[in-house]
């Protein structure tokens, strides 16, 4: 993985000395609330419901073991044990006193992290691929290139005020694991006639209030003009891109007024003028960040079916909770933070400990958040996966669901966030009580179950297999199911399926969604095509009618 | 009160006055070369009427304001403010680069309007030479413009590029 040098070590501590003066000067009431609102949100700092809310940036979900632990002791210092895997692979962490922030930040720095953009209207983390690096179906390793879009974008003094947040999501592979089609710019490796590799650009994807799927700006770009190709872009919409209305000032909302073509057309006006004097990646720098990504040191394996004779429930887990790699002999393993009666997506300081030591013993000190809210085992030798198994089991982390409907995408919801209209963790744990019957999750197959508790869309309902956005109705929780989104390469917009539903009723909705789903699909068939090649209304009459009949 | 200004690192007083802040019977003193700064409309209202004159000329743009109408005017500017209406403001970083990097302006660029000792370092960087600040905090602001002492990016600092760093 990356490494920092006496470059990127500067910054973070200079970061760290320039926070710790702002906190300082607000608590002395030298900066106004609002002053200090700018500047902490470029800090991951909120002020939330209970207490501020720090998002630390864990770069394109990857972590090494001391990071991991660094992130436990956090947890246990300074919060109250836990932290929140976000959809963007950072961690939240809900309970910290602001005076104790810098301090924080500081411990951060000392594991080469930061919180540095990880909210604000700026731009943000850079997501990836879980699989990056190990998945057989990949091009090349995304990772390289956003290291070097995280450095660039990184304090980038043109691009720190945007009219409102920007996110970069990159892949490697044709199946796309980090919903880049709804990123404010997807860059994509492809190659082009001749087989050389470069990025398919796109841009004006986004969630929220105004979902939109991101079109294609360039089909194809030379690699070594990525960052001058991202600052036309930016450039373009920091100009141009409203900032009277932060429900508009997303460039989603610029791309659809000018129109895909008019975008294309002045971001390569504007590329024209920079191509050369802008900044260009020569092979001695995409080589150097190439370097520290170079293949773990795997040994020469047989591939092996870890299963034979072992018990059903290391067989569930084997099936749904570990991935194809490409290397013989070895699996990517998922850790499933999807507990039934723990929050999506949360994990306490002695699961992240030992994490970390599963880490140092079975892959090679490393370890990913996945866009879903799990953890990642990248790298483990498919023999180790029964005692890995046992070692999660134990913990609570070996939940066999990963890809079924309790693997459910989720926000932190009303209970923590000032922004909610409904809770969702809540919703989470009803439907887990609804669903606990195993051999009917793997019936149902691929699911993907998105729920937030408010129109921003932390937790990407609109692209759901089924969708669950919270809504106040005369303050109460109520939730809107949409059904038919997708996140991937295919990427849609769920439908609504009509009026939203009481908090009592989210789970039994979903049961009968399901029960169209069971009795109308073809053999091989998701509930996501079923959907898509019905439609909406068989699905909608079975919810409502049976309401009315009630 | 003169204008306090941070400029080229030094706290001097604003020889410059803002057209639209003296009274409309202004008029300079006679023999003496004044430094002026129109806003941006009336610079294109009354471009040919100062141009040619004695005065030291700026203009100042808003944010909306159209960056690349003032390129061919340039030569004749000593200066360009670029409004910050409030802390949320970024289009002026864009602005400022523009000025320095697509039309080799080398006149003073200066920040007015909201400008903390907070957003000094990043506007150096895109090629303000001059600020000027909100508050009496220039000494703060001048310590600010080292708030960082390494980059990942093309550099702008003073009007002056440097390479992208290479390690």
């Amino acid at each position: 993985m990356y490494r920092y040098d006496a470059i990127d070590k500067t910054l973070v501590a200079e970061r760290v000395a320039q926070f710790r003066d702002q906190t300082r000067r607000f608590l002395a009431g030298e900066l106004s609330e609002d002053e200090f609102r700018h500047l902490r949100l470029r800090n991951g700092l909120y002020i939330q419901r209970h207490a501020p809310m720090l998002r630390v940036a864990i770069p394109y979900g990857l972590l090494s073991s001391a990071q991991l632990r660094m992130l436990a002791s956090i947890a246990e210092r300074y919060d109250r044990g836990y932290g929140h895997l976000t959809t963007r692979q950072n961690i939240q962490y809900n309970w910290p006193r602001l005076e104790d922030v810098p301090e924080i930040l500081a411990d951060l720095a000392t594991v080469e992290m930061h919180a540095i953009q990880t909210s604000g209207n700026c731009i943000r983390n850079v997501t990836s691929d879980h699989l990056a690096g190990v998945t057989p179906d990949e091009l090349e390793d995304p990772r390289p290139w956003c290291e070097i879009i995280r450095q660039w974008s990184t304090f980038h003094p043109e691009f720190s005020f945007l009219p409102r947040k920007f996110k970069i999501a990159v892949t490697g592979a044709p199946q796309d694991r980090a919903a880049s089609l709804v990123h404010d710019v997807g860059v994509h490796i492809v190659r082009d006639a001749e087989g050389g590799l470069g990025f398919e650009i796109l841009a004006g994807g986004g969630l929220g209030r105004t979902p939109i799927i991101g079109q294609v700006v360039r089909d194809f770009l030379p690699r070594e003009h990525l960052l001058s190709y991202l600052e036309a872009i930016l450039r373009v919409y920091n100009l141009e891109g409203r900032r009277d209305n932060p429900t508009k000032a997303r460039i989603k909302i610029l791309v659809r007024s000018l129109g895909i073509e008019e975008f294309r057309r002045r971001v390569e006006k504007e590329w024209a003028q920079i191509r050369d004097s802008g900044p260009r990646l020569d092979s001695a720098e995409i080589e150097r960040v190439r370097g520290f990504f170079a293949p773990p040191a795997y040994r020469s394996l047989e591939d092996l079916d870890p299963s034979t004779g072992r018990e059903t429930a290391f067989r569930a887990w084997y099936r749904y909770n570990t991935h194809a790699h490409k290397m013989p002999g070895y699996r990517a393993v998922f850790v499933s933070l999807k507990k039934p009666g723990i929050a999506p997506g949360d994990a306490t300081t002695a699961q992240m400990n030992l994490l970390a030591e599963l880490a140092d013993r079975y892959c090679f000190g490393e370890i990913r958040v996945t866009h879903t809210q799990n953890l990642l085992f990248a790298d483990v030798e498919q023999r180790d996966a029964f005692e890995l198994w046992r070692a999660l089991d134990a913990a609570g982390l070996a939940t066999p669901n990963i890809g079924t409907l309790t693997d459910m995408i989720c926000c932190p919801g009303l209970d923590f966030c000032s922004l909610a209209n409904a809770g969702s963790i809540d919703v989470a744990r009803l439907i887990n009580e609804r669903f606990d019957d195993y051999d009917y999750l793997y019936d149902l197959g691929e699911l993907e179950v998105k729920m937030s508790g408010c129109m921003n869309a932390c937790g990407h309902h609109h692209v759901g297999h089924i969708g669950i956005l919270g809504v106040d109705k005369g303050g109460e929780e109520w939730y809107q199911i949409t059904i038919g989104g997708a996140a991937g390469a295919d990427a849609s917009l769920g439908s609504v399926i009509g009026p939203s539903v009481p908090k009592h009723e989210v789970a039994e909705t979903i049961a009968r969604l399901l029960a169209v789903y069971v009795e109308r699909r073809t053999d091989d068939e998701r509930f996501l095509d079923t959907v898509r090649r019905l439609g909406v209304k068989p699905f909608k009459e079975r919810v409502y009618a049976a309401s009315a009949a009630a | 009160m003169p204008r306090q200004l941070l400029r080229d690192r030094r706290t001097v007083v604003d020889e410059w006055i803002y057209l639209d802040e003296v009274p409309a019977d202004w008029r300079r003193p006679s023999g003496e070369t004044a430094s002026v700064i129109l806003p941006f409309d009336r610079w294109l209202a009354e471009r040919e009427t100062w141009i040619g004159g004695a005065d030291r000329l700026g203009v100042r743009l808003d944010p909306a304001d159209p960056v690349e109408a003032l390129a061919v005017d340039l030569p004749r500017l000593a200066l360009v403010a670029l409004r910050f209406p409030g802390p949320a403001e970024g289009r002026g970083y864009t602005q400022a680069r523009l000025l320095r990097e697509r039309w080799g302006f080398t006149g003073e660029i200066r920040a007015a309007g909201y400008v903390r000792q907070d957003q000094v370092f990043f506007l150096a960087r895109c090629g303000f030479n001059a600020f000027e600040l909100s508050e009496g905090d220039a000494a703060a602001a001048e310590r600010a413009l080292a708030t960082f002492s390494a980059e990942y990016q093309v550099s702008n600092d003073a009007g002056l590029s440097r390479p992208l760093r290479r390690r």
